[in-house]
């Protein structure tokens, strides 16, 4: 393997990686707070990327309102998820949480196949996006540059909202503590319907990252890269979002450099995701930056 | 008073169930309308419908179809012909775009003893031991020959590199029958990597391939993996030509692919829009598609699933009763059936022979550049 080709790799990776961190991170702050994993993350991811284009053709919108546009609905339907879907089981056994998020789910895939069709529908990209920024003889998209940058803003902003300001201090309590918080007078299910506003936010700018990047829409484009990024959450240590961060980053880079390492091995790329989550379960349950798992009484 | 009602609900049930089968012919359709294959799927089934307006009876009889989505899933379009026979009674099925969903569905077939005709299901598996599977277009090894000889002969390509879908027997299958054509020419293959149905990052084995640089890159893949792949070729930088099968057939190649595509070529059944010289029936089909859809290009996949209807109620016709025994022994006589993709006969294999057709994306346009008779 010459230098360019490892450097070429590399940044393949990093790209990757930093898409999956993006997803990851919407998964771990819900778990931090809720213990709930939401599996319908992968469908919020979906319809962001949907809705920028859908604004775009349909609405004829520039790509900046698209996105914040974007944003703000996928926002707002996660919102609806958690008040239709979570809130009633709030006091509920965890499963019934996890089996009605499942549910979520597939019914959210299922509306987009009725509401956009079934057929896979082609991202038209801005040209600037297009062009690679050539350095000898490795070739650099702007969106590899771009991508890891916003996934480390991202992330400094929410460890901000979770450690600086109060209703990141909500968070916390809920998270240590949901029935205490309600009697310490911590508005609980506005600081959820936050939580689910923010995860989905997140889910939203990484859905449209991942359209520019693979730029093909389809209503089932959220499962690989959900389970994916749940896996990198799991990695890195689910509840903790530079954990999050770590885990989508190294993820990625693996996943290509044993592309790169092993190319006759290559149909056999997922498995390596699976099989690191399994080998990460047996040796660290908690993940890399897991906090200690304590069963609460 | 219960039990009564329920008797008179199922005698009910049981005349207009009666009636209904005495007046109508059952046709079953199954395809790939969502997921990854739903691209050729869904105009197969615009094909199917298509035929289904124009002669809606055979034998003084209606003929009702009934269509299932497949999902491009093996257990799913197993499913979905048993649904076919069990629930609907359909006399014969057609379908599917997809080896791998033509195979897990014609063993349901095959047990029912009720008679498939597939689409565009290319791997010799479709029908090989099979009594009740048949197909209206040629088989992989064949076209596999066709993209090879038209690589080595043609374009003077020495070199050639593959991207396999491992898990698409239509894929696998395709992949392997170029690379013996290729070798057995005097080519060689410097690389062949793999990926699952679903990826949407292939950097880490186009860069792999890049580094081997082959003159080629063979991608027998579905069209909406087919369309990424070769974006994410162009952004890599390759220099080098792609070439691609059957499935990669879509009139929406070009507005999909951009400048990725330019130059493009993949083999195909002999029938395209752009086509110099077409039969009566071609230009009689591209004619009334282009009413029926004016925003939309007809392609060979609307051609296949339009013949096949027209099969099935050829074979019908000459069966004299719609009957899935009779419907399968008039099948296997089937010679000389004129259709938009040329005249069936069908072999003994139960596989169509057509010539292998080159479609080439030249300036932005799909642009049908000729057949070729491959050297096997």
């Amino acid at each position: 393997m010459t230098w360019a080709m490892f450097v070429q790799h590399t940044l393949n990776g990093l790209t990757l990686g930093s898409l999956y961190a993006l997803i990851a991170i919407g998964y771990t702050m819900v778990y931090g707070i809720l213990r709930l994993i939401n599996f319908a993350h992968s469908e919020i991811f979906m319809l962001g990327a949907y809705f920028v284009f859908w604004g775009i053709t349909l609405f004829y919108l520039p790509w900046a309102l698209a996105i914040v546009g974007a944003v703000i609905v996928t926002a707002s339907v996660g919102i609806l998820v958690d008040r239709v879907a979570y809130r009633p089981l709030r006091d509920a056994p965890r499963i019934s949480a996890l089996i009605s998020a499942i549910g979520v789910s597939f019914f959210l895939q299922n509306v987009t196949i009725v509401v956009f069709g079934a057929l896979p529908r082609q991202v038209h990209r801005p040209a600037w996006l297009e062009d690679p920024i050539l350095m000898g003889d490795v070739r650099v998209l702007p969106l590899t540059l771009f991508v890891p940058a916003l996934s480390l803003l991202l992330m400094l902003g929410l460890v901000w909202i979770v450690y600086k300001t109060k209703p990141g201090l909500g968070m916390r309590a809920i998270s240590k503590d949901i029935e205490t918080s309600y009697i310490m007078g911590v508005p609980v299910n506005r600081i959820i319907s936050l939580t689910f506003g923010i995860g989905s936010a997140l889910a939203a700018a990484s859905g449209i990252m991942w359209a520019l990047r693979y730029p093909q829409l389809q209503p089932v484009m959220g499962s690989i890269p959900g389970f994916k990024a749940f896996i990198a959450a799991v990695f890195g240590g689910i509840g903790s979002i530079p954990g999050a961060v770590i885990g989508g980053v190294m993820l990625g880079v693996i996943e290509i450099m044993a592309v790169a390492f092993f190319p006759d091995l290559a149909g056999y790329r997922d498995a390596f995701a699976f099989v690191l989550l399994i080998v990460i379960l047996l040796l660290k349950p908690t993940g890399l930056m897991g906090e200690k798992l304590e069963d609460k009484v | 008073m219960k039990r009564l009602l329920t008797l008179v609900f199922l005698m009910v049930f049981a005349l207009t169930g009666g009636a209904f089968a005495a007046d109508t012919v059952k046709i079953g359709v199954y395809l790939p309308l969502t997921g990854q294959m739903a691209f050729g799927g869904q105009l197969e089934l615009e094909g199917v419908q298509m035929a289904h307006k124009e002669m809606p009876t055979v034998l003084g009889k209606k003929v009702e179809i009934f269509v299932v989505d497949n999902k491009s899933d093996k257990v799913e379009a197993a499913n979905a012909v048993k649904r076919l026979i069990e629930k609907e009674k359909v006399v014969a099925i057609i379908g599917t775009y997809g080896s791998s969903l033509a195979m897990a569905g014609g063993e349901v077939a095959e047990k029912a003893r009720v008679p498939m005709v597939g689409t565009s299901c290319t791997n010799p598996l479709v029908t090989q031991g099979k009594k009740y599977s048949f197909r209206v277009c040629f088989i992989d090894p064949f076209q596999g020959a066709g993209a090879a000889t038209y690589a080595y002969k043609d374009l003077k390509l020495k070199t050639a590199a593959l991207l396999v879908d491992v898990s698409n027997d239509y894929s696998v299958g395709l992949a392997s029958f170029f690379t013996k054509s290729f070798t057995k020419l005097g080519g060689q293959i410097v690389a062949n990597l793999k990926y699952q149905a679903g990826d949407q990052d292939f950097t880490a084995q186009l860069t792999e391939i890049i580094s081997k640089k082959p003159d080629v890159l063979f991608i027998p893949s579905y069209f909406a993996e087919g369309a990424i792949i070769m974006k994410q070729v162009k952004e890599l930088g390759a220099k080098f030509r792609v070439m691609g099968g059957d499935a990669m057939d879509n009139p929406q190649i070009v507005e999909i692919g951009g400048a990725a595509v330019e130059g493009f070529v993949h083999t195909t059944f002999p029938y395209d829009p752009s086509m110099k010289n077409m039969s009566p029936m071609a230009k009689k089909f591209t004619e009334n598609w282009k009413k029926a859809f004016p925003s939309k290009e007809p392609n060979v996949n609307a051609a296949l699933g339009y013949d096949t209807y027209l099969l099935v109620l050829d074979a019908i016709k000459r069966a004299g009763k719609a009957e899935p025994a009779a419907i399968t022994k008039a099948l296997v006589a089937t010679k000389g059936f004129e259709g938009v993709t040329g005249s069936t006969t069908i072999n003994a294999t139960h596989d169509a022979e057509k010539p292998v057709g080159l479609v080439q994306i030249k300036d932005g346009k799909k642009t049908y550049i000729g057949s070729i008779t491959p050297q096997l």
